[in-house]
This record gives C-alpha cells, structure tokens and sequence, in this order.
C-alpha cells in the first residue's frame, strides 16, 4: 500500500499551487502526476510516486549514503585487521 | 530503473550481510513496520541472510489487513445500493467482511471499480454526474494526501456525487501500542520510509526516548534494508536509543511540509479500532468540517453494522509479531489467498499472503511437521 515507485519528470504541464502536474517516466512508462506536494521538482528530478501523486524528491547525494556507509564499515575492518 | 537496481546489487548485500554478523554479539528482536518491507523482506530473503540470533518480526503496516471487519461490511452495504460506483484499491475487494467482500457485491451486479489513485475516483464523479461516486480510502499517512487532494479539489469544484468512507490509520500510536503491551518482545524498529516521507519522524523521537527503544527510519530495497538493521542493532548493541534516518534521499526530519498541511486541513485525529488488534486512541484519521460532508459513512447512513471475524483466524498475533503466518494451523490448508479467512492473506503487503508466495514449501513442512 505505501509502494513508492521513483520516475524522472520529464515534462510540467500546470504550475497552480495544488493542480500542479505533468509527465512522469518510470523506465520508460509515462504516467500523469500530480506534483502539487513537490514544488521544488523540477523537470530531470526524480520523485516518489505513491498512488498517483509526488511524495518527496529525491536527493542525489543523500542517495549515496548507503553505499558510502558501506564503504566505511568495510574501511573499519580492515583497520581492525591491521590492528590485529 | 534508476534508484532501484543499485539498491538491488549482490555484492553489497552480501558485504552488508557480513558487517551485520560483524556487529551482532547477543540476540535480537527487530521489527519492519511497514508491510511493504516484510515483502521485500520474504521475497529477497534478506531474513536468510541474516545470523541465526537476530529475528526480524512483521509489524501491523499494512492498511488493507487492519481495516476493521466493522467498515468493510459498510463499503458492503453502500456498494450494494443502486446509482453507487464504489471505487477501491484493488487489494481492498477481496478482503472479507461479515458476509461475502466487494467482488461478490460485484458479481450480484453492484457497480465496484478498482482505481490507482484518489484522483482516479474523483475523475469517475466528473464523468458520472448522475452517479454517486464512493472511494475506500484506506492507507497510512502516505496515503493520507493523496486522499486529503481528492476531498480538496471536490470541495473547490462543489461535487455533489462524491464521497469517500474513510479508513486512515497513522503509525506512531500503533508503534506505542505494541511497545506498552506487556506480552511485547520488540527491541528495535525498522521504521517504514515512505510513513516519514511525508511525517518525517520527530514523532518518534519521543517514542524511542520514552521506551528506550531505538528507531530507523528504513527504505523498500533490499540493501535499505540491511543498512536499516545494521543500523539498529549497533544501536541494540551499544545501548543507544535513538531515531536515525537510513532512508534520507527521501525523507527529512520534518518530512513533507505542504502534504502535512493539507492533512490537517482536511482531517482531524480519532480513535480507531484496528483489525485483529483491536482500537487504538488517536490513530485514526476523519474529515474535519467543512469536508465532513463528503463523509460516506454520513451520506448513506450506515450505522448499527454488526460484525463477525472468523474465529480461526489468528490475524491480531500476526499484526502485533507475536506469531509468524506458516505458525497459524490454518496457513495454506484452509486459509489461502483464494479463500482468505483474514486480511493479512488477501493484500499483497499481508505477511500472511507474502509467506504463501514465497516461502509455502518449507511453511507448509513445519506446519505438518
């Protein structure tokens, strides 16, 4: 039920406060969306879709995180091996 | 697909499968909030990853399997009536009420449609001015805005033919509820990321305070989810109780500002019971004067529904982690997703349903066993 699926806006076709929308692509699969919730994306943004309207955009830099974490802990045991 | 596939990568869940053992010294009892999750959980099989010590228990974050047996037998009873488009998510129509669910109003010639969206139903009421037009809004508080958009903009055009029978639960309270609960076995939560996309999470700061419990605000994909629980358990492990956030290319602290503001514009807080774990103060979502008018339960007055759960059913120990699907005698024999005595086997997030699909060989060995 809360499945949020990320697209890439391709294009805006309303700027009103609550009617904004336009198109959005989901690997290839364009849906129309509803991106009153999301005044800050624009088009090439990614955004979280969840039952037909934007939840939040996505931060490129926040998602790398997961992988840097991973980095870090792996960094971490191999210092852990040195130290022996 | 962009900001899939990298989260789906082999090497790094086995990396994080391995710093997870690394952190893991005592047992532990996690849980996943969100039914989404559990999915993701039983289909990737993350819990097989995981070191034998550490359990990951399926939490109540699946809307269609908590909404009360009470109101789906009044989406029954207003579906029935003629001059009625009743509009649903799709894994609403199966679930059972007292007596049959929407696809049987359906198959005795009641007009029942499945929509993707809110605005979907919203769109029907232009379409069928001669029509009322009935949404279920059942869901989280993701779901919620989406529903508060609909009830707005029927608001703004003055559409007489629209309604909905609301349903939203909200999460904190009912993460307060199995905390307080004496029988509770949870020590740490995987808190569901698209809940706090749109809350963001200092509700629960004080919850992980007050229960010393620590919190991780977690995404959908499978190293999300490794991450969240590494996270948690190095928390578990060096006694920290505290909300971080894994899921941060999505969610803020204070989450999404103008989705919160329509939500309180639109609803006010309410009791709620929850299916199968029975009511729960202040978890509930209805509509606030002026929207109140667009009240299904109001419109067609339904009141005096009297309603029965199958005895057999152990949905209520499901949704609070207390007994896993394939431990209930009924799994698979006499309870499948064609024949579902609870919701938890109906909807695509029930722990019940994802257990058949994905892990019915051995469930099905140790019930016989």
């Amino acid at each position: 039920m809360c499945l949020g699926v990320p697209g890439k806006i391709l294009a805006i076709s309303d700027e009103g406060t609550l009617s904004r929308h336009g198109r959005v692509s989901f690997a290839g699969i364009v849906k129309d969306v509803n991106l009153a919730y999301v005044p800050e994306a624009s088009v090439g943004d990614y955004v979280i879709v969840h039952v037909g309207v934007a939840i939040s955009r996505l931060q490129e830099a926040e998602a790398r995180q997961v992988f840097a974490y991973l980095e870090q802990m792996d960094e971490l045991r191999e210092l852990d091996a040195i130290r022996g | 697909m962009r900001f899939v596939d990298e989260y789906r990568d082999a090497a790094s869940a086995r990396a994080f499968a391995r710093a997870i053992e690394r952190v893991t010294t005592k047992p532990w009892v996690i849980m996943e909030i969100c039914g989404g999750q559990t999915h993701a959980i039983v289909k990737f099989g993350i819990d097989t990853l995981l070191p034998p010590s550490l359990t990951l228990v399926h939490g109540p974050g699946c809307p269609v399997c908590v909404t009360p047996v009470e109101l789906v037998d009044k989406a029954l009873a207003i579906a029935a009536r003629e001059g009625v488009i009743f509009c649903s998510f799709g894994d609403m129509l199966r679930v059972p009420g007292t007596r049959g669910n929407l696809f049987s109003v359906k198959s005795r010639g009641g007009t029942v449609q499945t929509v993707y969206s809110p605005l979907d139903a919203l769109r029907l009421a232009r379409e069928h001015p001669d029509h009322q037009v009935v949404f279920f809004a059942v869901g989280f508080e993701t779901t919620a805005p989406a529903t508060a958009m609909a009830v707005y903009h029927a608001h703004r055009e003055g559409l007489s033919n629209f309604s909905m029978l609301v349903s939203h639960v909200l999460v904190p309270p009912a993460i307060e509820a199995i905390l307080s609960s004496p029988q509770n076995r949870v020590q740490g939560f995987l808190a569901a990321g698209h809940v706090c996309t749109v809350m963001g999470y200092t509700e629960y700061e004080p919850i992980a305070a007050r229960y010393r419990v620590p919190i991780v605000v977690t995404g959908f994909e499978p190293l999300d989810i490794l991450q969240g629980v590494v996270m948690c358990v190095k928390q578990l492990e060096a006694g920290r109780a505290e909300v971080e956030n894994q899921y941060a290319r999505s969610v803020r602290r204070a989450g999404n500002e103008r989705a919160m503001g329509m939500l309180r514009d639109v609803f006010r807080v309410v009791p709620r019971k929850w299916r199968g774990v029975g009511a729960i103060p202040e978890s509930g979502l209805a509509l606030r004067p002026p929207y109140d008018v667009y009240d299904a339960e109001r419109r067609f007055a339904v009141e005096g529904v009297s309603a029965e759960e199958d005895p057999e059913c152990l949905s209520g120990l499901v949704l609070r982690g207390a007994v896993r699907p394939h431990e209930c005698a009924a799994f698979g024999l006499r309870c499948t997703p064609d024949h579902p005595l609870g919701a938890p086997m109906v909807s695509s997030e029930g722990a019940c349903a994802a257990y058949f699909r994905y892990r019915r060989p051995t469930a099905a060995m140790e019930v016989t066993r």
